[in-house]
């Protein structure tokens, strides 16, 4: 029961090689996830270990990758789609969206899709409009996925064992500015169940719910908030599809203010659908609306100048709590 | 405006019969004559108001999917299109659940959940209807993949139309298949026409199988009021696929009799009577029927009895599917996921 201190991308990597050792029946699909590893390195190794059979190497084709996943998905092997920036979802939605999602709804019942799909997500690294976003919204409105985002190393391996073990589409969102950071990690197999909210830390004063690399960040601003007296609790859901509404309104009715955090657009994000879950759940405790810190309605930008306003951060969400304290 | 398309490119061969067997012949019949009776069934009960929804009959392209589906075994997996009722028919899916779907009643293959365009028989290897034109043809790679993954010698087809033939998902469909040499056939049937637009204003080629060598596959082309043209067509093809040679495209020219959706036209005719006339004069079962006897192999009371069989069949499912309840909402979220 080692553990090691790996790093966000490592965890990926070594959940999916046991999760491979363990079971043949899972199998890597995508661009250059094979020969090269995968641009992002997340999958170091496995063609030496596991071989052409389960490494696959494709054209440049989104559709037709996902495609491969659902067909070989309903017919009982659990693929590994990787489609390299959630951005090229786009490109291959239908088969998400229309196809993944809904095949066992709308066939009665009978098939399984257990697929999960890996994307990077995520801005920070001025990739521009096209490599940067949060799409998560777009998923966890679609009945039939659900929606992984790991904000470190430890949850990524749990998250990841639970995703493939899982008998329905999930998309894993791997942040790409935490694909370096370090944590302990256990060397076993261990799962991270969907659906359960992680209390990362305790507080009085304030909630703040944070999605995938803004639990950092909100983190970060609750050690700075402690030293002004003011107590923060940071929760970070872990799935947004399924979401722990009741972990997140119990934290609310103890700290009477809830902040919600993330770097997609403010505008009809999760932070919308969280913000009127806590009223619905927890209305009579609330001492302050929900406050809402997002990234402005606009594409995500190229200069660092602009990038850097444009994502929410710690000094942003530090800033939300202060307010959201002093009105109350 | 010139009717084009379909009449030019269909070919005036009479069905053939050489090689085959009566127990061939007859089961290539008994295929057809099964979806003719659902679909002219489907169609009057939806003429009569009893059916919601869309429906997309398949009529006049019976020779396709009983040519092509005489050639697969209940292990090979298919998908299927929004004009899917044939190809499940033809798979060997059962007349009671299907007219259960179509009235939306629990006891359909999908339990009213789905509709027409989304039956689906996982024990036959029949993965689903599609409402997404070209959306099937991804997942057929996927279940080869599987399939070749498996090393269960199973392979799959995938029918598409000729406008879905335009779609990306086509493409790189075709590609994907090609580039892994998975067991995969792609069942083209060529109706001339994608919804109410004709085949020549809408690519710019004749046959659909010339695309195939764009991706290094072989194609080939053959008669859609044929059903043993089309069978023998898909046997090399199926041959290929599971002698691990990879995947091919057959192309099969065929007819609907019926309007895209529905029975008759509402609007402007985008079709000519003549036209109509000259691909129903080579109705496949009527010529099946024609030569078969006319060579001696099988007895034209044969046929009879299987018209005769298959009627009887679509009066007991309608009643089932009439009797069949309906759906409780309370229901109503369940099998999004699976626990
Ligand atoms: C992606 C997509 N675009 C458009 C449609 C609407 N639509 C349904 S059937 C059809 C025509 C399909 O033509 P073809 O592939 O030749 O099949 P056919 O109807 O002739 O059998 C269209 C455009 C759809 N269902 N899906
Ligand atoms: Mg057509």
């Amino acid at each position: 029961m080692a553990v090691r201190e790996l790093t966000y991308v490592k965890a990926y990597t070594e959940a999916l090689h046991q999760l491979m050792g363990a079971d043949d029946d899972v199998f890597v699909v995508g661009e250059d996830v094979a020969g090269y590893g995968g641009v992002f390195h997340m999958y170091d190794g496995l063609l030496a270990a596991y071989g052409e059979r389960r490494m696959i190497d494709t054209p440049i084709s989104e559709t037709a990758i996902v495609g491969l996943g659902v067909g070989a998905a309903a017919r009982g092997l659990r693929p590994v789609v990787d489609i390299m920036f959630m951005d090229f979802l786009a490109v291959c939605l239908d088969q998400l969206v229309n196809q993944a999602a809904k095949m066992k709804f709308m066939f009665g019942g009978e098939v399984r899709v257990p697929m999960v799909l890996t994307v990077a997500a995520g801005a920070g690294l001025s990739a521009g409009a096209q490599h940067s976003q949060s799409l998560e919204a777009w998923l966890a409105h679609t009945p039939g996925l659900k929606v992984a985002m790991p904000s470190s190393a430890h949850d990524v391996k749990g998250l990841m064992v639970t995703a493939v073990r899982d008998d329905n589409p999930v998309v894993m969102m791997l942040n790409k500015k935490l694909l370096g950071a370090k944590g302990a990690v256990p060397e076993e197999l261990y799962e991270v169940p969907f659906g359960q909210a992680a209390v990362l830390r305790e507080g009085t004063d304030v909630t703040v719910v944070a999605l995938g690399r803004m639990v950092v960040e909100a983190t970060a601003a609750a050690g700075t908030l402690a030293a002004e007296g003011i107590s923060v609790e940071v929760v970070d859901p872990r799935t947004v599809q399924p979401l722990d509404t009741a972990t997140i309104a119990e934290s609310a009715r103890r700290t009477h203010r809830v902040v919600v955090v993330h770097e997609a657009v403010t505008f009809g994000g999760l932070g919308a659908e969280i913000a009127a879950q806590v009223t619905d759940a927890a209305f009579d405790h609330l001492d302050a609306p929900v406050l809402r810190v997002g990234a402005p309605f606009a594409p995500v930008p190229f200069s660092p100048a602009l990038e850097n306003a444009y994502l929410p951060d710690r000094t942003r969400i530090a800033e939300a709590c202060r307010q959201i304290t002093k009105r109350s | 405006m010139e009717p084009v398309g379909a009449v030019a490119t269909r070919t005036d061969r009479a069905p053939s019969v050489e090689g085959l067997d009566a127990a061939s012949l007859l089961d290539l019949h008994r295929r057809m004559v099964r979806i003719r009776v659902f679909e002219t069934e489907a169609g009057r009960l939806m003429e009569s108001g009893d059916l919601p929804g869309f429906l997309h009959l398949y009529v006049g392209q019976e020779a396709v999917a009983a040519g092509a589906l005489a050639t697969l075994t209940d292990a090979d997996q298919i998908t299927s299109t929004h004009r899917g009722h044939g190809h499940a028919v033809a798979k060997g899916a059962g007349f009671r659940k299907m007219f259960a779907e179509l009235f939306g009643r629990v006891d359909g293959y999908c339990h009213g959940r789905g509709g027409s365009m989304h039956i689906n028989d996982l024990s036959i290897g029949m993965l689903g209807a599609n409402g997404i034109v070209g959306a099937g043809l991804p997942i057929a790679v996927g279940a080869a993949f599987a399939a070749r993954y498996r090393g269960d010698g199973s392979i799959a087809m995938t029918f598409f139309g000729d406008g879905a033939s335009n779609i990306g998902a086509f493409h790189e469909a075709a590609n994907m298949a090609a580039v892994l040499q998975l067991p995969v056939v792609f069942v083209c049937e060529n109706n001339g026409y994608a919804e109410f637009t004709a085949q020549a204003r809408h690519m710019r080629l004749d046959d659909v199988a010339d695309r195939a060598a764009a991706y290094g596959m072989p194609s080939e082309v053959c008669d859609g009021m044929d059903a043993v043209a089309v069978r023998q067509a898909c046997r090399r093809a199926v041959d290929r696929a599971r002698a691990g040679e990879g995947p091919s495209l057959v192309e099969a020219k065929t007819y609907r009799y019926y309007d895209h959706q529905g029975v008759k036209g509402l609007r402007k005719p985008y079709r000519t009577q003549e036209e109509i006339d000259a691909w129903k004069a080579r109705d496949a079962i009527e010529l099946l029927e024609a030569r078969a006897a006319a060579d001696g192999v099988v007895d034209a009371a044969e046929f009879a009895r299987v018209w005769e069989e298959t009627r009887a069949d679509a009066v007991d499912a309608i009643a089932f599917a009439r009797a069949s309840p309906l759906p409780d909402p309370a229901t109503l979220t369940r099998d999004v996921y699976t626990d």
